[in-house]
């Protein structure tokens, strides 16, 4: 690596670090640090799930409306849905073989994990500000 | 080479699952991901409560039925001890991370320690707060 005439790669891709996968250990990176946030995060979610359990629905918005419980609400949901696009990310990687199938899935990941953060998001922030 | 591009090669492959013997850091790595998988659909049923809780009185009541139900509770239950045992599997390799309890011994006491925490703690809480309500 030290002597640029050895190697093949281009000075720039030398500078990233990055061989042919493209990627490096950003992926690594992201599964790790959502995964030391969601430690915390779940607990509170156990204990925001085992405080609405029983509630009524004025109950139940009551205790989602409350700001510390809805920003740590939000921060689980983002926090979880990353954690678990890149987890099934590896999941298909492993598993699913064929280019296309593979493609496929893993747009469907990112759409799911969207679409599962977006409906959270929209539905805590509704309860917060709208009801 | 490149016009037989697109038919697989036949290479020899490396040994998967099938050729080894099933150790229990093994059966735990595979639980880990099982759980992971099945807390990712499971998360339709927190985005199912909040949604219908932000949809009002009816919506809430509704939701409210399906997961108080014998087989609604069952699946939470089951939510819970994989959303646990999933916590404690990823706690367990961060300290894998960092090199330690990578020995013998350790290894396979770490293990054991998160199995049976997961379902102690599970159980904990169901028993605590889960069968009243």
């Amino acid at each position: 690596m030290k002597n640029s005439s050895s190697s093949m790669a281009t000075p720039r891709s030398r500078v990233k670090g990055l061989g042919a996968a493209k990627t490096g250990t950003g992926h690594f990176w992201a599964q790790r640090i959502t995964g030391v946030a969601l430690i915390p995060l779940v607990l509170i979610f156990i204990i925001t799930v085992i405080r609405l359990a029983g509630a009524d629905h004025a109950g139940a918005v009551a205790i989602l409306k409350g700001p510390l419980t809805a920003i740590l609400m939000l921060a689980f949901v983002l926090t979880g849905v990353y954690h678990m696009r890149v987890g099934m990310q590896v999941i298909i990687e492993d598993y699913v073989h064929g280019e296309g199938v593979k493609l496929v899935c893993l747009m469907l990941n990112t759409f799911f994990a969207a679409l599962v953060g977006l409906a959270s998001v929209y539905a805590l922030l509704r309860i917060s500000f709208g009801l | 080479m490149m016009a037989d591009a697109k038919t697989p090669a036949e290479r020899p492959l490396s040994p998967h699952l099938q050729i080894y013997k099933p150790t229990l850091t093994m059966m735990m790595s595979i639980v880990h991901r099982i759980t992971g998988a099945a807390l990712y659909f499971g998360t339709l049923l927190l985005v199912g409560f909040l949604v219908a809780t932000a949809a009002g009185k009816d919506a809430h009541a509704m939701v409210g039925a399906i997961y108080g139900s014998f087989l609604g509770k069952l699946v939470l239950f089951g939510y819970t001890w994989a959303l646990i045992h999933h916590m404690l599997g990823g706690i367990r390799h961060f300290i894998w991370d960092t090199g330690a309890g990578l020995g013998h011994p350790e290894r396979e006491t770490i293990v054991k320690a998160t199995a049976v925490g997961s379902v102690a703690l599970t159980l904990a809480l169901w028993l605590i707060f889960g069968f009243g309500k």
